[in-house]
């Protein structure tokens, strides 16, 4: 059975079907099938995180995940943050206001592990903060601006609570 | 790279999935949360024709409290440990060790009978079964049987299940009352794979004495470490701080480690020290603090 395999899932809210066979990568299949490729691919093997998604809403390398395994699931992008007029969500706008990127490079798997981050723990301590951005390499911005735009995203909610 | 090409299946419950193994015999891997299998699959270190995976059997994931025991179905992620409410209130150890394994995002797929039977050296749930005497439940055509740690984890990548059978069910104690635990370990980067960790569960009694001490080290030889010679140094003694700095100089006495890229064999045994003093320490404080 290694010809390829129906499968169907939700991404950024949208229905896609398409064929897979068991060995491609789901990243590869988000951005070479479906054309999604603000998901970038670093080191194929689950060390830098440049390729995390959302899966079932949790973070999760897409390097090491197989697109068969996505079936029926619910996945989420870096594609899908912002609304469909193109306005950014928050964190990617306290990225953008905080120098948070400087090649881009990291960016989409950054604003995904942050946002599961923050997810789980809605006001992280700055420790919390860098413990959990450090699931993902940059290798420009020595990560200060990323962690203080995490951290305004968090102060937000902390001013909410 | 990319995976070589394989068959794949992914079987809904535990039988079925002991067949297709039965079936193929050595040509299948089976597949847990795949966050070390994908790696190999990728580098091509691994090159299974069969793909057996692990992850639609709802069965295989749960934990439950059952006779002093928790137990894990092999499946259970990594990341349910590490938010479960049981775990945090029967078995906190776990939760620290856990912290420890990867990150968040790893957490998510990577599970707790995945890293165990994948029994690489420097893994944290190795070492806590092994300090807590857990059990690892196999299963095969042939029904079921109980490993214990010390006779499970066989040498570095290498445990005692056999082939045609598949890892189930993990148990451990639940902690004792008047204890305290700590798991402590040293990496280059957080999310690291350790280069040498320590588990530590201290129970004391009425009259602050420790009744019973469990001290596992890992990262320094091929397969998680169990000390009883340390355990005798400090069980029925008051944990002084002279008793915490020569139990920790024996347990860098007896480790055997190797030098290799990430460490020297010298800086291993260092490194033993300072981590079981630390691990002590805090254990034996946590215990005094809940008697
Ligand atoms: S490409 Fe997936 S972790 Fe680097
Ligand atoms: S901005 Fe270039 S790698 Fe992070």
């Amino acid at each position: 059975m290694a010809e390829p395999r129906k499968i169907s899932f939700t991404i950024n809210g949208m229905v896609r079907d398409g064929q897979a066979e068991p060995r491609r990568l789901l990243a590869d299949f988000i951005r070479d099938d479906l054309g999604l490729t603000g998901t970038h691919i670093g080191c194929e093997h689950g060390v830098c995180g440049a390729c995390t998604i959302l899966f079932n809403g949790a973070a999760v390398r897409s390097c090491l995940m197989l697109a068969v395994q996505a079936e029926g699931a619910d996945l989420r992008t870096v594609e899908g943050l912002a609304s469909a007029d193109g306005q950014l969500d928050r964190l990617q706008q306290a990225f953008r206001d905080h120098h948070a990127l400087q090649c881009g490079f990291c960016t989409p798997g950054m604003l995904m592990a942050a946002w599961d981050l923050l997810r789980v723990n809605p006001t992280p301590t700055e420790d919390e903060i860098r413990t959990g951005l450090s699931a993902v390499l940059c290798r420009c911005t020595g990560y200060q601006g990323i962690v203080e735009a995490v951290k305004a995203v968090a102060g937000q909610r902390h001013a909410a609570r | 790279m990319k995976p070589p090409a394989f068959d794949y299946h992914d079987p809904r419950t535990i039988d079925d999935a002991i067949a297709l193994l039965v079936r193929h015999g050595g040509e299948a891997q089976l597949l847990a949360g795949g966050q070390s299998l994908v790696p190999m699959l990728n580098f091509r270190l691994a090159a299974p024709a069969v793909l057996i995976d692990l992850n639609r059997i709802p069965d295989l994931a749960y934990i439950k409290e059952d006779r002093g025991q928790l137990c894990f179905g092999a499946m259970t992620r990594q990341r349910q440990v590490e938010f479960s409410p049981l775990v945090a209130h029967r078995l906190p150890l776990m939760i620290e060790a856990t912290r420890l394994a990867g990150h968040l995002p790893t957490r998510t797929r990577g599970t707790v009978g995945g890293s165990i039977a994948h029994a690489d050296p420097a893994a944290e749930y190795p070492a806590i079964v092994t300090a807590l005497e857990g059990e690892m439940v196999v299963q095969g055509a042939a029904g079921k049987r109980v490993i214990k740690a010390a006779d499970f984890f066989r040498g570095a990548f290498t445990t005692a299940i056999d082939p045609g059978e598949i890892l189930v069910e993990i148990r451990m104690p639940v902690t004792p009352d008047h204890s305290g635990w700590a798991f402590e370990e040293f990496s280059r980067r957080h999310g690291d794979f350790a280069i040498v960790e320590t588990a530590v569960m201290l129970t004391f009694d009425a009259n602050r004495r420790c009744r019973a001490a469990r001290v596992a080290v890992s990262g320094a030889g091929a397969i998680p470490l169990r000390m009883p010679a340390v355990e005798r140094m400090i069980e029925d003694s008051d944990l002084s701080e002279k008793i915490i700095v020569e139990a920790s100089a024996q347990a860098a006495e007896l480790i055997d480690p190797a030098t290799d890229l990430h460490a020297s064999a010298g800086y291993r045994r260092h490194l033993t020290r300072v981590l079981v003093r630390r691990a002590l320490t805090r254990a034996a404080a946590q215990a005094r603090g809940r008697n």
